[in-house]
């Protein structure tokens, strides 16, 4: 049973993609019986490289995806190389999960109501150090360049890069290697850089590539603050698939291709920036040089996570506003009434998106953990580990979700569910959210399965226990803490899925997600920050579960309440 | 996984439906029999697709599904869409896929553009419409709107729901006398810049906007409800573009970027960022004001030439599975009391499709009793309604406009 695991897996995840991608092809080339395309033909791609501004969507979804994925890396990677354990570092660590539950789209709409010309920011300064009685006409949301889209997606990639890296940290001994380099002279900062850095971004790849594929590919933070004219990539393509003269679906589905393809390219850059970086570092670490920068790389790592974070806060903070406001003229720094009535407005027709949800998502992530666990313990039984932070092994497809961007295989893949006459129902989503849920809960969950010492169950099976005994009485109870932890991850991410949810379940499943997303296409600012809120809150619980449960059940047990 | 089905499903599609022609289908009710129609729709679960942007939208919406619960025993779903064409995206890919009788969709809210898409490709079933019990309300001999949709004859394949017109509206506060006209608007627009902005086209409001302008600036606009010939285009269209290429570089972020939609317009009024904006429905901005996104000096005004007006739409894809309870649903959406409540800008504040003049004098009272708001203009401030031309011509507009404003 267990040995089916890893290729169940598998089959689960990459059936479905490579079905809806193939979906995505036929259709690129001309064929598509239902609209009346019978024959191959190169007309799409004729038409879509016709289009206005084709070139420049593309570039910016491929430099924003190097560039969020560069400036994400850098800050995490200085902060983790400033860190020394100060109250300040502590407050940021625990503020990894507040801010990985406040969903992408909450994020972006906080962010663009602090940044925009109108905004908090504005407000809180004018008329009084600005003199603005109207509110500048500066274009800084929706900017041509995608800066503010890049900064959006930076402010969600940092918290998920750090995770992960924190997670990773425990394997390769920082403290210790540290403490060496330190007796050799080094800066704290410096040592750090020069003796972690090198073992720890192996095992952050796979993370640092799917956030590459997301913010390449993202949807919803671009159609919120992207540039417009011509927006990014996978919006456009999005706006393809609905226009009301069907004939762009061949369009839309050579889109979805050219999709695929840049995110590839701007992977493939990627790669390539790794090279040089490699190269060139080498002779800094080789160089000797010990002390030089130290400060300004300490002092630059924490300013620009906290100026992230606050941001991140600060935003959310200003939708809970709106979502109290009445009327709120301009230059007021606060709304002239504060009003119940959205909330009110909202409440009723809350009970029913919000269980579904947690029906969704705990199905989801209760599949997906299960899954991952046999496929985790039939690797440390058959003993064909993979050496660290290699990927070696048939488990490597397991991350093909997160790399092959939604908008590409989702349309087709509706389109294969319909030819096998499966029905919408609410099961077909929980599948579809379990192709992206899974890879997330065995990227939280898979370095802890492995570093656990398996001295532990060799002692549980000397002592007469069986393997099965083994797993669910020593090892499991153990791993509690990060298997909450990765179930709390696998939460979150099911709750953020729109896409997926729209599409598979024919729109009739409603989750908070969806029914936030229909109100954002309303744009009522009050509304969005009532139900953003409710989104947020829903996978912070899932986060505060995770932490707490532990520290009860193992309240005589200072070693095993995990890490916070 | 069996391929031979998929095969197949792949290569039903159109002839197969062509074939039978969309309503052929055995099992469908017969609408001119509407006590079996009735019959057949209680305890049906009737899954309506309609945009849901809109909270108050929504809200009526549940009203009517708790209606129809408590009077038909129909049990109505609304599913919420971002954009009305993921209804006909998820209607296309069962075709595909060969479902030609289980379809999810039962019932679209649907505009204009979306139908003519569904008509052409045979997506839809009917006529029906025009055997709804209520549908003689809406006079339809005297009142061609309910007969052409964009100039596309409807035959019977959608139900009237509302009647919508372009309306400009403005702060009073901050503007002094508002334009009548669009030349008027450039005008004021070199005298107060990034202060007015329309939606971004190809969204409905910003190609509303556009053809407005061309309706007034066009010589001849009788061309423009005949499908468009290839060779008009560029001498018909000219004046507009004068236009625009003059207005641009005045709008709002002199026009390097344009709000995605009405309600996105309608955030940037509120914020105080322009001082002008335009929406599809006369009682918006009554609306907005009574739900805080506008300040209550925003009043509503019309160019002296008349505005684009239509009407949106029920309509019931071929494949449908509760078309009786969708019908049964249309038809109560037509009813003088479901109208009236409808219009009530407390509710929602969307105009009826009914002619008062048909109505008894019990349910003309219903009409009659309603505040419209404060910043909403009565009926005879409204000035001409214009037809919307016909959608070969939005569809260029739309498209030149892109090539000629996107990735400058």
């Amino acid at each position: 049973m267990l040995r089916l695991a890893p290729w169940l897996i598998t089959a689960l995840l990459v059936g479905p993609i490579l079905a809806g991608l193939a979906m995505a092809t036929l259709p690129a080339f001309g064929y598509l019986p239902a609209l009346g395309g019978h024959s191959l033909s190169l007309d799409p791609w004729r038409d879509l490289f016709a289009q206005p501004g084709l070139a420049r969507s593309v570039a910016i979804s491929f430099s924003s995806g190097i560039a969020t994925t560069a400036l994400s890396l850098t800050v995490v990677l200085l902060f983790l190389a400033g860190a020394s354990g100060s109250r300040l570092d502590r407050w940021i660590r625990r503020m990894i999960s507040p801010l990985l539950s406040i969903p992408h789209a909450a994020a972006a709409f906080g962010l663009a109501f602090l940044i925009a010309p109108s905004g908090l920011i504005s407000r809180a300064l004018s008329p009084g150090l600005t003199g603005w009685e109207r509110p500048p006409d500066l274009l800084i949301v929706q900017d041509p360049w995608g800066l503010s889209l890049m900064a959006g997606l930076v402010i969600k990639e940092i918290p998920f890069l750090l995770l992960m890296s924190l997670a990773a940290l425990h394997q390769i001994d920082a403290e210790r290697r540290v403490a060496l380099a330190r007796s050799l002279g080094y800066r704290p900062t410096i040592a750090w850089l020069k003796v972690v850095l090198p073992s720890l971004y192996p095992l952050i790849r796979l993370p640092v590539f799917a956030v590459i594929a997301y913010a390449s590919s993202v949807v919803d933070v671009a159609m919120i603050l992207g540039p417009t004219l011509p927006p990014t990539l996978a919006v456009s393509i999005l706006g393809w698939f609905n226009d009301p003269d069907l004939s762009r679906r061949f369009m839309a589905s050579a889109g979805a291709l050219l999709q695929l393809g840049v995110t590839l390219a701007a992977l493939a850059s990627w790669w390539g920036l790794e090279c040089l970086v490699r190269r060139l570092g080498r002779g800094w670490v080789a160089g000797g040089q010990r002390q030089r920068g130290e400060r300004r790389l300490r002092i630059i790592g924490k300013t620009l996570i906290l100026l992230a974070a606050i941001t991140a806060l600060v935003g959310i903070a200003g939708l809970a506003l709106n979502s109290l406001a009445g009327f709120w003229r301009f230059p007021d720094a606060l709304p002239q009434t504060f009003t119940l009535q959205h909330w009110q407005r909202a409440l009723p027709s809350l009970g029913g998106p919000v269980a579904a949800t947690l029906i969704i998502a705990g199905a989801a992530t209760l599949l997906a953990t299960a899954l991952v666990l046999a496929a985790l313990e039939n690797e440390q039984r058959s003993g064909c580990q993979p050496a660290q932070g290699q990927l070696a092994s048939a488990l490597t497809l397991l991350y093909l979700p997160l790399i092959v961007p939604q908008i590409a295989f989702l349309f087709g893949l509706v389109v294969v569910m319909e030819a096998l006459g499966t029905r919408p129902t609410r099961w077909l989503v929980i599948f579809g959210h379990l192709l992206f849920v899974l890879p997330y809960v065995f990227l939280s969950l898979s370095e802890a399965y492995r570093r656990f010492d398996p001295r532990w169950s060799r002692v549980a099976l000397t002592l007469g226990s069986t393997p099965n005994g083994a797993f669910w009485r020593v090892r499991l109870p153990m791993l509690l803490a990060p298997l909450l932890t990765a179930m709390a991850v696998g939460l979150a991410v099911s709750i953020g899925q729109f896409l997926p949810t729209l599409l598979l379940g024919a729109g009739r499943v409603t989750t908070v997600t969806t029914e936030a997303v229909a109100l954002a296409a309303g744009g009522n600012r009050r509304l969005i920050g009532v139900w953003a809120l409710v989104q947020a809150s829903l996978p912070l619980l899932g986060f505060i579960i995770a932490v707490g449960l532990p520290r009860l059940l193992w309240s005589n047990r200072r070693g095993m309440r995990g890490t916070p | 996984m069996s391929l031979p089905r998929l095969r197949h499903a792949l290569a039903a599609g159109l002839p197969l439906a062509a074939l039978l022609g969309s309503p052929a289908l055995l099992a469908d009710p017969d609408p001119s029999d509407w006590q079996a129609v009735v019959e057949e729709a209680r305890g049906q679960t009737v899954y309506w697709y309609a945009w849901a942007g809109e909270d108050r939208t929504n809200e009526y919406i549940q009203w009517t599904a708790d209606q129809v619960a408590e009077r038909y025993d129909i049990d109505l779903v609304h599913v919420k869409l971002s954009d009305t064409a993921e209804a006909v995206s998820r209607v296309l890919a069962e075709k595909q896929a060969g479902n030609d009788e289980r379809g999810n969709v039962d019932m679209i809210w649907i505009n204009g553009e979306n139908f003519a898409t569904m008509k052409t490709n045979d997506l839809l079933f009917g006529p029906w419409a025009e055997q709804l019990p209520h549908y003689p309300l809406t006079d339809p001999d005297n009142t061609p709107a309910v007969r052409y949709d964009w100039t596309i004859p409807v035959d019977g394949l959608e139900s009237p729901w509302s009647s919508s017109q372009v309306v400009f509206y403005y702060d009073t506060a901050l503007v002094d006398t508002h334009p009548r006209s669009m030349p008027e608007l450039l005008a004021w627009a070199q005298e107060n810049p990034g202060e007015f902005t329309y939606a971004r086209v190809p969204n409905f409001l910003g190609n509303a906007f556009i053809t407005q302008a061309l309706l007034e600036l066009a010589d001849d606009t009788e061309i423009l409800y005949e499908p468009m010939q290839e060779e008009d285009f560029e001498e018909v269209t000219a004046p507009l573009w004068t236009f625009l290429d003059e207005l641009h570089p005045l709008l709002w972020r002199s026009g390097r970027a344009f709000p995605s939609n009405s309600s996105e317009l309608r955030r940037l009024m509120g914020d105080g960022e322009i001082s002008i904006g335009l929406s599809f429905s006369t009682t918006e901005a009554s609306g907005a004001i009574a739900n805080f996104e506008l300040p209550d000096s925003v009043r509503s005004y019309v160019h002296d030439d008349g505005m684009i007006g239509n009407m949106s739409f029920m309509a019931i894809p071929y494949n449908a599975q509760h078309k009786a309870g969708a019908m049964v649903v249309a038809n109560y959406l037509l009813s003088p009391e479901a109208q009236a409540h409808k219009q009530d800008p407390v509710v929602w504040g969307s105009n009826t499709v009914l002619s008062l003049e048909t109505l008894e004098p019990a349910d003309r009272a219903l009409f009659d009793d309603i505040d419209l708001g404060i910043a909403t203009l009565a009926p005879d401030e409204l000035g001409e309604v214009l037809g919307q031309p016909h959608p070969s011509w939005v569809d260029a507009l739309a498209e030149a406009w892109q090539a000629r404003y996107v990735g400058r």
